[in-house]
């Protein structure tokens, strides 16, 4: 190959990564017009008198409304109760989906018994569960959080269990084979090799423990976004349920996004 | 020189809720100290449930499994699976000290052997590397290294080559049985490649198809230049030992 064949070379692969990044930047650029035009028409629709805005609410109604909360503070009590809560249960489900798969697993009985149970409370809408939690817990954030946590709690058994059986057993043969027993077998090679799948439950987990807290604040709460939701609807406060509907989305998002940072992280390390 | 090991009319069978099958009939045979031992076999005629009963990974249903071995002494026993089986997420070094990490005897010495075993196997540079960056040879070494660490008196290879492409099991059998020749370990090989077997063993069994039973015990007698099991191939007596094995073994399948 000489220098000038080199040289087109080289200019076909920038053409190409010229193409990719326009691509890629004209497909952000996409993504935010089709917000600011939802977001003009919103505004717009409202001021011509398209749609009342007591009902629909606006977007400067609802940045203002953003901006009293930030104020009086009620932004940092109400979110903040909403997080802690979600973060609580989240982590339990975590803790007791890993414990809970890992007796299934270490007990092939006991996951014979377990499996129609687990099948049948993982079907069951969990919204319907919160009123008895309300009964036997009464109301406030002991009743949320374990809203929070039954509505992941079963699926996350499930799926941890069905990855930590899916083990290669050669492997756990090799441990065997060295001397090792079912201690050595769960924590030298079904752990560590679940830890992609236990990563993605998470994933999974954490959007469902918002769902579940949000659940329980609708019927148990005096604080919290699901609380603001609800009271806002029946004071017919639209901004208030519409602006907390929006610090819902975000929280949603920076949570996912934090695990799939811990996810990058670990394939990074791996 | 005294048996290391002696199996005594080894029964086994599998059992379902169709009915039970028979593995294993009456197997006995000796093994002497530093003796390389081949088994083969019809496929699935249950050379590897042997291979477990002696690796006490099954208890056989009758007979007995007994090592020459005293309190002072004892034969451990190591074990070479089909595939690697190397931890994807541990490094090199660390895969090959699981066997003394799982039976809490890490010391500074069994450090000292993984290293010295590192350096003569021609894998030392890539300690640090995890399993996936080697190829599927380098990898089959690695996991010798780890069963050769525990420094077992009898090592067991369960079709140890099985998974690797040819050429790449030609020189990667070669190598391993020189290794193993070189350290006077007493191995027991199950293969059902015939002339990997004449290459490596001293002595070959034949079981019959299931319930597999001994058929015949064949000594390998080759007069060589070299002795390493590539050159092996080469040795006059190969060719008679190869058709007199395939005979043995397609009157099993014939039968």
């Amino acid at each position: 190959m000489n220098i000038a064949d080199n040289q087109q070379n080289l200019n076909a692969q920038q053409l190409y990564v010229k193409k990719h990044h326009r691509h890629h930047h004209m497909i952000t650029l996409l993504r935010i017009l089709v917000l600011i035009i939802f977001l003009t028409l919103w505004e717009c629709s409202g001021r011509l008198g398209w749609i009342d805005t007591f009902f629909f609410s606006s977007p400067s109604m609802v940045i203002s409304f953003f901006v009293q909360m930030l104020m009086d503070g009620s932004f940092f009590a109400h979110t903040g109760i909403t997080l802690l809560e979600t973060l609580l249960s989240f982590l339990l489900i975590t803790l007791i989906s890993i414990l809970s798969a890992t007796l299934l697993w270490y007990s092939k009985t006991l996951s014979e018994i377990s499996e129609p149970y687990l099948v049948v409370l993982n079907s069951l809408p969990k919204s319907a569960l919160a009123p008895l939690f309300i009964v036997w817990l009464g109301t406030g954030i002991n009743t949320i959080i374990v809203a929070g946590i039954s509505v992941a709690i079963f699926g996350s058994v499930i799926s941890l269990y069905t990855s930590f059986k899916q083990v290669d057993p050669e492997k756990l043969k090799l441990i065997y084979t060295l001397g090792g027993r079912r201690f050595d077998a769960f924590h030298k090679v079904v752990l560590p090799s679940s830890i992609p799948a236990i990563l993605s439950s998470m994933k999974v987990n954490i959007g469902l423990a918002l769902v579940g807290v949000i659940i329980g604040e609708f019927l148990a709460a005096r604080r919290g976004l699901g609380y603001l939701i609800i009271y806002g609807s029946q004071v017919f406060q639209l901004n208030m349920v519409i602006t907390s509907i929006i610090i819902l989305c975000v929280i949603a998002m920076g949570l996912y996004q934090c695990i799939q940072w811990a996810e990058h992280l670990y394939k990074k390390k791996a | 020189m005294d048996p290391i090991l002696e199996c005594k009319n080894i029964c086994f069978s599998y059992h379902n809720l169709k009915g039970e099958t028979k593995a294993l009939n009456n197997i006995s045979f000796q093994v002497k100290k530093g003796e390389f031992l081949a088994i083969v076999g019809p496929s699935g005629c249950g050379k590897s449930t042997l291979l477990s009963i002696i690796a006490g990974l099954l208890e056989p249903e009758s007979g007995e499994i007994l090592l020459n071995e005293n309190e002072q002494n004892k034969i451990r026993i190591g074990y070479m699976l089909q595939q690697d089986h190397l931890l994807e997420w541990r490094t090199i070094w660390k895969n090959v000290l699981l066997g003394p990490e799982i039976s809490k005897s890490l010391s500074p010495q069994k450090e000292a052997l993984a290293q010295k075993l590192l350096k003569d196997y021609g894998l030392y540079k890539f300690k640090d590397k995890k399993p996936g960056e080697l190829s599927g040879g380098m990898k089959q070494r690695a996991a010798l290294i780890r069963t050769m660490v525990m420094e077992p008196g009898l090592l067991l290879l369960d079709e140890p080559f099985s998974a690797l492409d040819y050429q790449t099991r030609l020189m990667v059998s070669a190598d391993i049985g020189t290794i193993i020749r070189a350290s006077g370990i007493t191995a027991i090989l199950i293969t059902h490649d015939l002339s990997e077997a004449i290459s490596l063993a001293d002595r070959i069994l034949v079981l019959t198809k299931r319930p597999a039973t001994i058929k015949n015990n064949i000594p390998v007698h080759l007069t060589l230049p070299e002795d390493t099991p590539l050159a092996a191939r080469n040795a006059p007596e190969f060719q008679d030992l190869f058709s007199l094995l395939w005979k043995e073994i397609s009157d099993e399948y014939s039968g």
